[in-house]
């Protein structure tokens, strides 16, 4: 594709769907027709040269495209079932991409399905590339897609912005579909995979996107947050990877090489929210269970996802801003965490919070925090892993090594194996 | 517009089992129910209870009647309504309206060539009468 085409179909792919849809109210005809029409753009433009107005040559294309498709419909006489279509997103343009983006982040679909449809609707991302992401087979892919499609036309699922007293859970689901998308492509792998991270970086663009529709509610404390996770999150893609493809941890990766320029957005955006970097702790501990901040700026966080992930690009924003991993201050990560816990309960937030808590030195604690977590995260092999390196520090060298040993037999990644085999054998026990 | 199947499930009993303020609560909000939704709600009934159902299987030309419901479940299909609106967005809105009870299914109905209109005819007991706004699905009793 060349950078013309790409560009457009980058910023405006969503848009021109979003309106073909609204006018044809014919989601899979719509959806090939502007495939179509860029595939044409590839293959003309670069000898006729880039037209005038690029979307307004696309849509052009794309609209004869349907025309053509459903001429040949009628002599077959199939008729095809219609998308539900709110009489005002036939008329309205302004909200056309909001509307796309909460019908296919529709809470009638799974959070998965509606993932691989936003990624395919909104930002025109191949099925192949989705399947990458997801680390399915094509095939399973497109099958899912074509399920979800026939889902959402069949249920009735509407292109329409929802009433004030809905849009708000609406925007958490698109929220819960992007950030699925964004840590799909760093869920392990066979090997480490780039182009995933890469991969992930869509989702921020999908929020990004969201945000830009200008639409009162698009800029919810919800999507700004998670906008602010992501890009401290993203913003360490490249210092993953060493030089031989393998895994880095982040105490070990080189922080030169984190993206800067995404940082700074992020703790921006995250100050805005919370007053973080403006000398004021954060703390929702006072407050909760209503999720207000008590940060000096006053934004109240009245949603648990978006205090969910304000704490959780706190954290991130911890790691971000120590200069080396020996300057991080694992006491407030600890507080962050213990925040976490109670406002989630989740066993993976205490078993982080177990580890800050361990690094910030109390060791003790550390470990009481462990206990009672055996029944609620059986398969992991991190319990066992973190408890035998707290043990260990702990010079409680046999027991170590039997946490260590549990933790071997549970992992399936090979490289960790072999770590956690180093640190068994590492054990003075006798 | 769209023709959806709202099927009630919920545990047996359950109605039955309710203090009688629970019950007259729940009977209000299906009164509600039928107020809001109006001429949109097409048909509904109140099932009896799972135990009275008989299932029909034909396999190879020969019938076979089971004694029960197509599956057994902890929930079990205690009422349905049959409306017509635009959207899911619009049945989900409504169905919030409802006991709280119940796990709610909505299904949209297929057009079937040949069959321009699948509601039930003026031979067919009228389902519904606003006269008598009582008379929605509940649960069995």
């Amino acid at each position: 594709m060349s950078d013309a085409l790409e560009r457009v179909w980058r910023d405006e792919w969503g848009r021109l769907l979003a309106l073909l849809v609204a006018q044809t109210r014919r989601l899979d005809l719509a959806e090939d027709a502007l495939a179509d029409a860029f595939e044409r753009a590839a293959r003309t433009w670069p000898e006729a040269g880039v037209p005038h107005n690029p979307p307004a040559w696309l849509m052009t294309a794309a609209k004869r495209r349907v025309l053509d498709r459903l001429r040949a419909e009628a002599v077959a006489a199939k008729k095809q079932p219609l998308l539900a279509v709110e009489e005002s997103a036939r008329s309205a343009e302004s909200d056309d991409l909001l509307r796309l983006v909460l019908l296919a982040a529709h809470p009638a679909l799974s959070e998965e399905a509606g993932a691989a449809l936003t990624l395919r609707l909104v930002l025109g991302i191949s099925t192949a590339d989705i399947a990458r992401l997801f680390l399915v087979p094509e095939p399973t892919m497109a099958a899912r897609l074509t399920r979800a499609r026939k889902k959402v036309v069949a249920a009735g699922v509407p292109l329409a912005i929802p009433d004030d007293d809905v849009l708000p859970e609406r925007l958490e689901t698109v929220a819960r579909v992007a950030y699925l998308a964004f840590t799909a492509g760093y869920a392990p792998g066979s090997g480490t995979d780039v182009v995933r991270a890469e991969l992930a970086g869509e989702a921020i663009r999908l929020i990004r996107l969201v945000r830009a529709t200008g639409h009162r509610a698009a800029n919810s404390p919800t999507l700004t947050a998670l906008l602010a996770l992501m890009l401290l999150q993203h913003a360490r893609r490249d210092a993953r990877v060493g030089a031989d493809g393998a895994l880095v941890l982040l105490p070990a990766q080189d922080r030169d090489t984190w993206h800067h320029d995404e940082i700074t957005e992020g703790l921006e955006l995250l100050g805005r929210l919370t007053g973080w970097g403006c000398g004021s702790r954060y703390t929702s501990s006072a407050a909760l269970p209503r999720h207000s901040t008590g940060a000096d700026n006053g934004v109240v966080l009245e949603r648990a996802l978006a205090a969910e992930y304000v704490l959780q690009a706190l954290i991130a924003a911890e790691h971000a801003r120590a200069p080396t991993a020996a300057d991080t201050d694992w006491l407030t990560i600890a507080d962050y965490y213990r925040q976490l816990e109670e406002l989630t309960g989740s066993p993976v937030v205490r078993l982080n919070r177990a580890v800050a808590v361990a690094e910030a030195g109390d060791l003790a604690h550390g470990l009481a925090l462990l206990d009672g977590l055996d029944d609620r995260l059986p398969h992991t092999h991190r319990l066992p892993a973190v408890r035998g390196e707290l043990l260990a520090r702990a010079a409680r060298h046999t027991e170590a090594a039997a946490a260590y040993e549990l933790a071997i037999e549970r992992c399936a990644n090979d490289p960790e194996r072999e770590q956690l085999q180093a640190r068994r054998d590492a054990l003075d026990v006798s | 517009m769209t023709k959806y199947l709202i099927l009630l499930a919920g545990r047996e009993g359950e109605w039955n089992d309710a203090d009688p303020a629970d019950r007259e609560r729940w009977h209000q909000e299906h009164i509600t129910f039928g107020r809001e939704v109006g001429s949109a709600i097409l048909g509904g009934e109140a099932l009896d209870s799972a135990d009275t159902a008989t299932t029909l299987r034909r396999r190879s030309g020969t019938a076979e009647l089971t004694d029960g419901p197509f599956a057994e479940t902890a929930e079990h299909l205690g009422g349905f309504y049959l409306v017509e609106a635009d959207n899911l967005d619009q049945v989900v809105k409504w169905c919030e309206l409802l006991p709280e009870i119940y796990s709610i299914e909505i299904r949209p109905c297929i057009q079937i060539e040949g069959l321009d209109d699948p509601t039930p005819r003026s031979s067919a007991p009228p389902l519904r009468s606003s006269a008598d706004t009582s008379r929605g699905p509940r649960t069995s009793e």
